[in-house]
Parts: C-alpha cells; structure tokens; sequence
C-alpha cells in the first residue's frame, strides 16, 4: 500500500486534491502551473467530478465559490499575475467563510516578469492580497512527498476553519519528481456544513452575503473573523528545524530557498561550522514562536529568500531585536546554488566572529 | 369571497428599499410568483448582483449567494456544474452584466451553461447614484455624461442579448419591457419560458427587462414609464430573440 511512486509536483497536488475529495477544479492556463489544470481536466472525468476552464482567472475563482457554496470541495491554480486577478475572489471566500484551496506557483515579477522560480508573491500571500481585514492560511512546501500531505490537510483546514487555503510554491517545486508514498485522507472530523446553498428544501432559506451596510454590524463581523484568525495562529502553524538545536548561526528560508539552503547547511557542517536551518512550512500563520525560541540559542539569524526580502519583516517582528538578523536574497527568477549560500555563511561567520 | 391578489408566499412580508416607480420590486414579485407556481423553492439559487437588487435577499424567500461585481454568471456556473439539478439564476444590472461582468455573461452564454439570467436594463447605474451604463441611450444625461451620451466619446448603447442571441449555446434569449401591465404579463412569461429552458437542459437563458429608474433619470415615476416606452423600447426592440426549443417542437 505504501510503496513509493515516483512523481512530478504538479501531479502530486492534483492526485492529493482528488483523494482528498476535491469535485470541482476550475482554472485557467499559465505557465508554469499548467500542468496542474492539465492533470486535473484529465483525472476528474475519470472520477466524475468537474474541471471546467474558465474563460480567465477572475471567473475561475468564482467558479470555486460558487461550488464551495454548494458544499463541494473545490480549488483553482495559477501562478503570480494571475492569482493577482484572483484577489477579489479570495477576499470574498473571506468574508463569505466559504472553504477553497488555491495554488498559487510563484514565478519571477512584477508584471509579467518571468516563469522562473521566485519567491516574490509572499507579501501577497501573507498580507492578504485582497482588500479589507482578512488573512488566509498559507503553505509553503518544499518535497513532493509535504507538497501532496499539505494539499490532502488544506482541504481539511479549510473546511474546520470556513476559510481558503493558498498553497504557495514555484516552478521548481511543480517540476521537481520524486519519490512520495500516497498516503489516504486522513480521517478528520469536518463540521456539518449548514451554510450550503442547495434549495429551501424543507428549511428556511440561506443567504451568503459579505454586505453589511451597519458599520457596528460589520465591526462584529470583522472581530469573529479575527477571533477566527488568533485560533488559526494557535493551531497552525508549522515548520521543520534541520540542526537548528546547537547553531550560532541560524538560517530561514522556506519552500525551493529552504531546499538550497539545507544543501548550505550541510555543507558548513562539514566544515566544522555550527549551523542550522528553521524552515516556515505556514508562512500565515508564521511559526513566530519557533523562531522566538531558536532566538535563545542562536547568535546570528540568516534569512535567505529568492526575493529582495519580504518574510525578512515577520523573521525580524519575530526575534523583537534580541539577535542581529542578516538577509541574503536573489529575485527575479535567479536559483542559487548550495554553494554560493555556503559562501554567504562562511562570510558572516568570520565577519561576526561566531 | 374568493381571493384574486394575494403575496407570493415567497416574497418575504417586508417592505422594500426601491425607490417609488422602480421597476425592481415588479421584477421581484415576478420572480417570486413563478417560484411559488413552479413549486422551485426548494430547489432553486439566486445570484443577485452588486447594485441595486444586491438586497435581493432581503425580499426573496429562497437561498442566495451574493456576488461580486458582475461575476454572476461565473459564479452561477460554480453552483449548478456543482449541483446540476437545482435551478440558478442570476439577477443583473446593466453594468453587472454588459460592462463589468461581460465576459463571465458571453462565456457561461457560449458554454451553454444550463442557467437563466433576468437581466433588468435602466440604463444607468443605479446604487452608485445615476453615473453612466453600457446600455446609457445616446444624447442620455447621466452624471458622469453630464452633456449627454456621446458616441465619439462614450461609444454606444451595448446590445449584450442581441450579441448573446448569436451565440449557439443560448436556447432562449428574450426583450421585454414593464412599461404596462400587458408587457408586464409578457416579462412574467419570458422568465417562466426562461426556467423551463433552463429545466430542460437546453442551454443558457436569458431575458432582458426594460424598467425604469424614475431617481436617476430624473423623472416622475409616470414619466419615467412614458419615457420607457416611448424612448428606451426604440433603442431596445421587444420580442423573443431566439428560441431553440420552438425549433424542436415545429
């Protein structure tokens, strides 16, 4: 039963999303995410549940809350200027508490910059992207075999929190195959689901609706989604420590970054330099409590992203001053190699006397 | 005594917001008159838009989901490929649906997405205060075409139902107008034959109503209904554009 299969990214997320009971995916094609939706179109007849390509992003999207409205599991993918056009949509599966799953396959930017890997969509991501006061749980796997878990429980999240889920990655981690052993849903209790709209059948009628013209009315709904959002903060969050226990210097680097960066880590080692790696796997809610206790330990921080540095402010409000905190970046669609981070670590390492 | 008018038991016992002569509120007990005839209430979706109608659910007796801005027929799309035995309909604006929401409108017409849309056409945007519409007649005063709509600085009047009559996968696609009580019975019957294409499964439906906007046309509401008739019926011809399921009964 678990024996391994070898498998590609993308295919990993769509065959995780239909064994986690996803019925509805719709999309739109962009690179380097398209393999998903092409996976999806194919898979989806042959169990019976519906891919429909929408005629752009925005209505895909919507698409997805009309389904997740009916009670149905249901996501959409694409990658940074698209899920741009996706943010009034997710703004409203917020304010809706509607459950989805979006994916979002981060290339290089602004604009239309380029397909290659980045890491520049995090603000977005984290921050809500939308409008108005909201926040959405957001994963960042790095392994195929955490790419295809992560997609089976943010279908769960999801439904427990009345929420969408973004699933942040980049080409790299579409593209990359490896060997993954496809585990079955784990069994979670799901609440009822009493908001679905399916006809006044025997009951009084439902109504989803995010207008609330009465600003006290609204102020109270804004405060429930928070409430909502600090049990989320409590509950979520997740990361991975790769000899963090005895290191002066610690790195942070989540998803493809944090790839490169275990490479870094090892290859200091080898070299007698204690140092480790604490990898964000909830980038919202960010694991601030792990690194708040690392900062204890540790003598330098590293934050290493392939951006100008963005998660950079949320390791930086997590450590509150206590440790000097370093940032190494490459945007654009630039991947480093294990050795240029080594490089960069060995020169702090002396520069810092650690 | 025998009762002739009574409420439509799903039209909620409230008063309403629309403002004295608008046409929404006739739209509404249409609408709810044929849910009640056709037994639907237990098996039928509204989508009202952003605009006006947006407190649709206020009135209507039946589940609604609220949409963004002009995404009505996306999000009516999610609903019945997830539930294809329930009725979806959308309820739009003029810039619901031919500005802001034209393309998810001739993308779930082209799919021939088995849902209906009543699309209520006043000609200018009505929540946000009177600015103009795609549907805005030429020389038409509005305030944000204050000298009047002009056609080499604004375009012209978008006939969004005739361009949705040409495409293949629209079964049924109507004009009518409330201007009198004759059109009136006419529009109740277009939305009917509407739901019945819809329940046959065979395509999308539509049914533009004209009605009027007496505050933002700046008009009595007697006026506003000369003005419907005499005017806007001009620049949008009444009648039954296409009907794919005549076809199959000749």
């Amino acid at each position: 039963m678990n024996k391994k299969v070898l498998m590609k990214g993308t295919d990993a997320l769509g065959e995780a999303a239909i064994r986690a009971g996803c019925t509805c995916y719709f999309g739109y094609p962009i690179t380097p995410q398209n393999e998903v939706p092409e996976y999806m179109s194919r898979r989806m007849q042959e169990v019976g549940g519906v891919f429909l390509q929408g005629e752009s992003e925005i209505a895909s999207i919507n698409m997805v809350l009309g389904a997740a409205a009916s009670g149905m599991r249901a996501m959409t993918s694409s990658s940074s200027p698209g899920i741009s056009l996706k943010q009034e949509g997710l703004s409203f599966l917020a304010a809706l508490e509607l459950p989805a799953v979006i994916v979002n396959i981060n290339r290089g930017g602004p604009g239309l910059g380029n397909i290659a890997p980045s890491q520049g969509d995090y603000y977005q991501a984290t921050r809500g992207g939308g409008h108005g006061d909201y926040r959405m749980p957001v994963y960042a796997p790095a392994y195929v075999q955490e790419l295809y878990d992560i997609t089976m429980k943010s279908f769960d999240v999801a439904d427990l929190y009345r929420t969408p889920v973004m699933i942040l990655g980049d080409g790299m981690m579409g593209q990359i195959v490896e060997p993954i052993s496809m585990h079955e849903r784990p069994e979670v209790e799901i609440p009822p689901k009493d908001y679905v709209l399916d006809g006044a059948e025997n009951r009084p009628s439902r109504i989803i609706k995010s207008l609330i013209l009465d600003p006290a009315e609204m102020e109270e709904h804004n405060w429930k989604l928070k409430r909502k959002y600090e049990l989320m903060a409590h509950e979520l969050p997740q990361w991975e420590e790769f000899m963090a226990e005895d290191a002066k210097l610690t790195i942070i680097a989540y998803g493809t970054a944090a790839r490169i960066a275990k490479g870094a880590v090892k290859r200091a080692r080898s070299d007698g330099l204690k140092v480790g790696l604490l990898r964000p796997i909830t980038l919202w809610p960010f694991p601030e409590e792990a690194i708040r206790s690392l900062a204890k330990k540790t003598k330098l921080f590293l934050v290493f992203e392939m951006s100008t540095g963005q998660m950079l402010d949320d390791v930086r409000l997590a450590i509150e001053g206590r440790v000097p905190c370093e940032f190494y970046g490459r945007p654009g669609g630039v991947v480093p190699i294990p050795q240029e981070i080594a490089r960069i670590i060995e020169r702090y390492w002396l520069q810092k006397e650690l | 005594m025998k009762t002739v008018y009574t409420r439509p038991k799903t039209l909620k016992p409230v008063s309403n917001h629309y403002c004295p002569g608008c046409g929404h509120s006739i739209i509404h007990r249409l609408v709810c008159e044929l849910v009640d005839e056709m037994d639907m209430r237990g098996r039928i979706i509204c989508i009202p838009p952003a605009g006006c109608a947006v407190l649709a659910y206020n009135y209507f007796d039946f589940d609604v989901c609220e949409s963004a801005h002009g995404r009505g027929c996306a999000i009516a799309t999610g609903f019945k490929r997830a539930q294809p035995d329930r009725i979806i309909f959308t309820y739009q604006g003029d810039g619901d649906m031919a500005a802001i929401g034209t393309a998810e409108t001739l993308h779930a017409a082209n799919r021939g997405e088995k849902i209906t849309s009543i699309f209520v056409n006043n000609a200018v945007y009505g929540m946000t205060g009177g600015q103009m519409a795609p549907t805005t007649l030429i020389g038409q005063k509005t305030t944000t075409s204050p000298y009047g709509r002009r056609t080499e600085v604004e375009g012209y009047p978008l006939k969004i139902t005739e361009l949705i009559a040409t495409l293949p996968g629209a079964a049924y696609v109507a004009r009518t107008s409330l201007a009198n009580p004759v059109k009136i019975r006419e529009t109740k019957k277009a939305i009917k034959k509407a739901f019945e294409v819809q329940i046959s499964g065979a395509g999308y439906s539509l049914v533009e109503v004209l009605s009027p906007c007496p505050t933002n046309w700046n008009m009595s509401p007697r006026e506003a209904f000369v003005y419907l008739e005499e005017i806007m019926e001009k620049e949008y011809p009444l009648g039954v554009m296409k009907d794919n399921t005549a076809k199959k009964d000749k």
